[in-house]
């Protein structure tokens, strides 16, 4: 399978994601955020980072850099998207996910290991996971705090788009549980089509059991398996 | 032309930082502050001298990125 992975000024979880998806058989390229071509990708990985040192809002100047147009022109006709932390962030400032994400509840930058649990397993990036399974992955932003309109929350639960909810090692979703302030604890959703998951959590931090754990591994091998 | 425009979050939608502003004032002695919301404030002059063009022109701004329409509420001054 073919991966790019789009780096933008101030991204800094590009290296790792290219290390994760190499790792897990993808043919990895780098794409800079001025080109205007996207090599042959079945998927398509916005990483981590402060893109534009968070200027304006965290992913809106990226959201509307040139390969953008691209990567909506893919994400229509079906290829997989992924964005991961500010990678998330920027795919709602393109639209292509709905929602935005606010600042933590608590005013911190959150950075720890976080319990997540898997609450649809039926979708190209989750399939290898079991439905409820709870991961412990790694958290690391200021604005994770997932705010939608009404509607847009009745749509992600009505039509199961809801990837991923935070909670505690036994699977509990509440308040307790919620790093910072999550609309309904989500941790990560897909668009309708489910071609599309933006997720605050970092997968590609947990793939060596020397340096973390290996419960991001299967996100990735649901992919290139799917 | 030049405009002023000045962002918000909506109403409904919380805001961390301006109440933490807010609990400050009161804790500064303050009592009368009732409440505090923060925001963005651009300056904006373009070169359109139709004023009609010029003021949709920033409407546009605003809407594609100055503005986050979800949570965000907006007003153009003209200075």
């Amino acid at each position: 399978m073919n991966s790019s992975v789009i780096v933008f000024p101030g991204s800094n979880c590009d290296r790792d994601i290219a290390v994760a998806l190499e790792k897990m058989q993808f043919k990895n390229k780098m794409v800079w955020h001025k080109d205007t071509t996207l090599p042959k990708s079945d998927l398509i990985v916005i990483p981590g980072g402060f893109s534009y040192g968070d200027y304006l809002r965290s992913g809106a100047i990226a959201g509307k850099s040139l390969i953008v147009n691209e990567i909506i022109k893919a994400a229509n006709s079906g290829c997989l998207i992924l964005g991961i932390c500010n990678g998330f962030q920027i795919l709602t400032e393109t639209g292509l996910l709905k929602g935005t994400l606010l600042r933590n509840k608590n005013l911190k930058f959150i950075n720890k290991d976080v319990n997540i649990k898997v609450i649809n397993n039926k979708t190209k990036f989750t399939s290898k996971y079991n439905l409820n399974q709870i991961l412990k992955i790694n958290v690391a932003h200021n604005e994770g705090n997932y705010f939608t309109k009404e509607s847009h929350l009745e749509e992600l639960n009505k039509e199961n788009l809801i990837a991923f909810k935070y909670c505690d090692e036994k699977g509990v979703v509440n308040d307790l549980s919620n790093p910072n302030g999550a609309l309904e604890n989500i941790a990560g959703i897909f668009n309708a089509k489910k071609n599309i998951l933006g997720m605050m959590p970092h997968p590609e931090r947990m793939v060596d059991e020397m340096i973390s754990n290996t419960d991001g591994v299967n996100l990735f091998s649901s992919l290139i398996n799917k | 032309m030049k405009y002023s425009i000045t962002v918000t979050l909506k109403k409904d939608v919380l805001d961390p930082q301006g109440k933490v502003v807010e609990n400050t004032l009161k804790n500064m002695g303050l009592n009368s502050l009732k409440s505090v919301r923060q925001g963005k404030y651009f300056e904006i002059e373009v070169e359109e001298k139709n004023e009609e063009v010029a003021d949709k022109e920033v409407t546009q701004m605003c809407e594609k990125l100055l503005v986050n329409l979800i949570i965000e509420d907006y007003k153009i001054n003209k200075i």
